[in-house]
């Protein structure tokens, strides 16, 4: 390799008050390289990033591109350099057009009408179809990031970054998006992926650079390693896959019948006709692709919303319209998926949160008031069991890491005893040793005789852990499937809408 | 009651008048909200203005440099605002309403030596023959010249927020400010600008008050034109255009209630007068009963605090 390489990072070196996010972080990028950074939630990944595109300046190090030194002190430098970037979340408007969501990605963008011409062009050329002048918030997901890397695209970058681009996509839709990124990388393109889903990395990326506590651990030819392998140098040790208690399902517990509702908002998904039976002792899985109606399936479940008569059944009984505290005290409890804000209140304490959906399951309640010895108790009690790092329970549920957060969120559900248990994206960005734990805990507790319900955009936490398979397309849910039988194929099949032609074929 | 003796020729005229003050702060408050700031400060920089406009036009003999002193009270006071909401990250809501009271108090304190003084006139614009149209030369063409400046400057809003990149910028920070920061627009620069701007509208709607349609200083003179205001950016669904038609709207109910007062209506006056309030308040109700629109169009993050976390 005698070539300069397009992007050389060395020592650089960010820390915030308490943390050091990145500490001496050295490696280069090559002209035409995919090039992958890996490692765990709240390794440095996204600070690493943010200082390549100049959204954060870092503390010590250089970085240097085409072999000239590169401090971009604003995005906008670091695009007039040939950076651009792909983000995860927060980065289109939802009330624009696409046109002007690319135009406010550039720097001197054309006219209205030739802007509109290039974007159809250039998303002719790379097999990624858009409208320019649709509305982005009626777009789905993998639309969405079709008019973020367009945005990119038209300003010839040396250098895209994607910060988990797949996680929102259904895999015919990331077998695309491969297409195109190994046009670009045969045009001379690099590429700095972000991922922690390393069957993708194996078969994209030409080098891997792992981060683990901000520090790179390790860097290497992701093709001639093992998934099992990066993982085990993502984590630092090697991780058990979790266990079903293989206990035969139960009678039916709980049971949906062609429940429907109507969205709440104006971007939302309404339900349609959903129907399933949950038996006891059993994990059903829903997956789908994000904004399919996932927060509404819960918000159904959970009783945040109520439903018509006669389409939600708990042991035959039916409770479609009891508000979520009556649904709670026999024993139907759930958790959201956003867990600031949603599943905890952020600045009351632990205790607090515990005795918000715990109190009258747990007998904190006489005549109207609290026991908050008994909150305090059983609050102590989750963090125990559910190894919640925390100085106590008096502590702020926003102080808390997310996933120490997420433990505590579902850990008290769990410690409930619940007859049903509906969970939301129980392991959204959490690192892997806390999700292994929260799934083990989810089939233990289905072992206990629990139906549980895991709704999740992560197809391999499903296939793990669950007992079969539903997925849920514009508010619709599949027929419900053994996961045994399934494979990515038949699932990307499903989640894209076409159950019925799956189902045949099955 | 004698309709008859109403002049509808001398009402549709007053109506473009009496819509002016509201007009003008309503679109300043439109640009805010687009930029997704909700300031409820309305009242008290249009009384700002109103003051500030008033006592340097009767110490000048200027009203011209009444309205420019106008527009700079208003957007200094603002400023107040949007130190405290985008620096220190008060609640908006709150701040509003204080800022209302607050310049209620001060230009009370400022206007004292200045209660029972007339204004120094501003004079009507001449258009020559478009002035002597019959009908239309009545209703149309006899203002003074802030009556086609407010008209002007919605004209203008609406051209800069559909057709340039400063505009699609402040409504995008408006839209998303996660997603204009992490593009690297400064979102609280452009939220403060919006803001300031804001407050010089609402300080010209305020001086066309004291200025020209009283035209003399009394405290709490604007009685509830900034609350009006707000409501009509709600009416108008965050549209440039559909602002004109609101303001005019309830311009006309303010000058009919005059008129039906002046008639002898055997409605109680108490009534009449608080009739543009109460029809505020059902458009109000009525367009936010379709929820789903009403959010349609409000900018999402109209209200949010911006904390740049990284």
């Amino acid at each position: 390799m005698s070539q300069t390489p397009l992007l050389d990072l060395s020592g650089l070196r960010k820390a915030y008050p308490g943390v050091v996010a990145n500490d001496d972080v050295t490696f280069a990028i090559q002209p035409g390289e995919v090039h992958a950074l890996l490692g765990e939630n709240g390794a440095g990944k996204s600070t690493l990033v943010k200082m390549i595109y100049g959204l954060v300046r870092p503390d010590a190090g250089t970085m240097m591109l085409n072999g000239t030194p590169f401090a971009p002190p604003e995005p906008r430098a670091a695009r007039a350099a040939g950076v651009a970037m792909v983000f995860q979340h927060f980065s289109l408007f939802e009330a624009l057009s696409v046109a002007e969501n690319v135009a406010l990605g550039m720097e001197n963008p054309p006219k209205p009408s030739a802007l509109a011409a290039r974007i159809t062009e250039v998303s002719n050329t790379y097999g990624l179809p858009l409208d320019p002048n649709r509305r982005v918030g009626d777009l789905s997901a993998g639309e969405r990031q079709r008019v973020e890397i367009i945005r990119c695209l038209l300003q010839d970058p040396r250098l895209l970054i994607m910060d988990e681009p797949t996680s929102v996509l259904t895999p015919q839709e990331v077998d695309i998006l491969f297409a195109t990124l190994r046009k670009l990388r045969a045009e001379g393109t690099a590429i700095l992926y972000i991922s922690h889903k390393l069957e993708e990395i194996r078969s994209l990326c030409d080098a891997a650079t792992i981060l683990r506590l901000g520090k790179v651990v390790a860097r290497c030819n992701p093709r001639e390693k093992t998934a099992s392998e990066l993982a085990e140098l993502m984590v630092g040790t090697s991780l058990k896959p979790p266990k079903s208690g293989g206990a035969a399902p139960g009678d039916i517990i709980l049971k949906a019948q062609d429940l429907s509702m109507p969205s709440a908002s104006a971007f939302g998904t309404p339900l349609r006709n959903i129907s399933f039976e949950l038996r006891r002792g059993e994990v059903l899985g829903i997956g789908g692709v994000a904004g399919n109606g996932q927060d509404e399936l819960l918000m159904a479940l959970s009783g945040e919303r109520k439903l018509p008569q006669g389409s939600l059944y708990f042991e035959g009984e039916d409770i479609g319209t009891r508000p979520a505290d009556m649904r709670r005290r026999i024993g139907v409890l759930s958790a959201p998926e956003e867990r600031l804000g949603h599943a905890a209140a952020p600045n009351m304490s632990l205790t607090e949160n515990a005795a918000l959906t715990a109190a009258r399951r747990q007998g904190m309640l006489s005549r109207g008031f609290v026991n908050w010895g008994a909150a305090k108790g059983f609050a102590e009690k989750v963090i125990g069991a559910f190894d919640v790092r925390t100085p106590g329970p008096g502590v702020a549920a926003r102080a808390l890491s997310g996933g120490n957060l997420q433990k505590f969120v579902i850990g008290r559900e769990v410690m409930q005893a619940p007859e049903v248990l509906i969970v939301n994206q129980p392991t959204w960005g959490v690192d892997a040793a806390a999700a292994a734990f929260i799934r083990q805990s989810m089939l233990d507790l289905a072992a206990k005789g629990t139906g549980v319900v895991v709704i999740s955009q992560d197809l391999d936490e499903l296939m793990e852990i669950s007992d079969r398979f539903a997925a849920l397309n514009e508010g619709r849910l599949s027929a419900e499937v053994p996961t045994g039988d399934l494979t990515m194929e038949k699932i990307g099949l499903m989640l894209g809408g076409a159950q019925t032609t799956a189902m045949e074929q099955a | 009651m004698d309709l008859s003796s109403i002049n509808w020729l001398l009402l549709l005229a007053s109506l473009m008048v009496a819509a002016t003050p509201i007009l003008l702060a309503a679109i300043g408050e439109l640009v805010v909200e687009k930029a997704g700031v909700l300031n409820l400060g309305v009242e008290g920089m249009m009384i700002m203005g109103a003051v500030c406009g008033f006592i340097i036009a009767v110490e000048t003999g200027s009203a011209p440099l009444g309205f420019v002193a106008a527009a700079a009270g208003g957007a200094l006071l603002s400023m107040l605002f949007g130190v405290l909401t985008q620096f220190l990250m008060s609640n908006q809501v709150a701040t509003g309403l204080a800022l209302t009271l607050f310049g209620l108090g001060l230009s009370a304190l400022m206007g004292q030596g200045y209660i029972g003084i007339k204004a120094p006139g501003i004079g009507k614009l001449d258009l020559g023959p478009l002035s002597d149209l019959p009908v239309l030369g009545t209703i149309l063409f006899r203002h003074d010249a802030m009556v086609y400046v407010s008209i002007a400057i919605v004209i203008a809003v609406w051209a800069f927020l559909k057709f340039t990149r400063g505009g699609l910028i402040l409504r995008a920070v408006g839209e998303s400010h996660d997603a204009a920061h992490a593009l690297g627009y400064n979102v609280i620069r452009v939220r403060l600008m919006a803001i300031a701007f804001g407050g010089g509208c609402a300080g010209l709607g305020g001086a066309y008050l004291s200025l020209v349609r009283v035209p003399s200083w009394t405290e709490g003179m604007t009685a509830g034109a900034g609350w009006i205001a707000l409501a009509i950016v709600v009416f108008a669904s965050w549209k440039a255009g559909r602002i004109i038609v609101g303001a005019y709207l309830f311009g006309g109910i303010t000058v009919l209630q005059l008129n039906l007062q002046a008639a002898g209506a055997k409605i109680p006056v108490e009534v009449l007068s608080m009739s543009p309030y109460l029809i505020t308040i059902i458009v109000l109700v009525v367009i936010s009963a379709d929820r789903k629109r009403a959010a349609h169009n409000a900018p999402a993050d109209l209200g949010k605090s911006f904390h740049a976390s990284h």
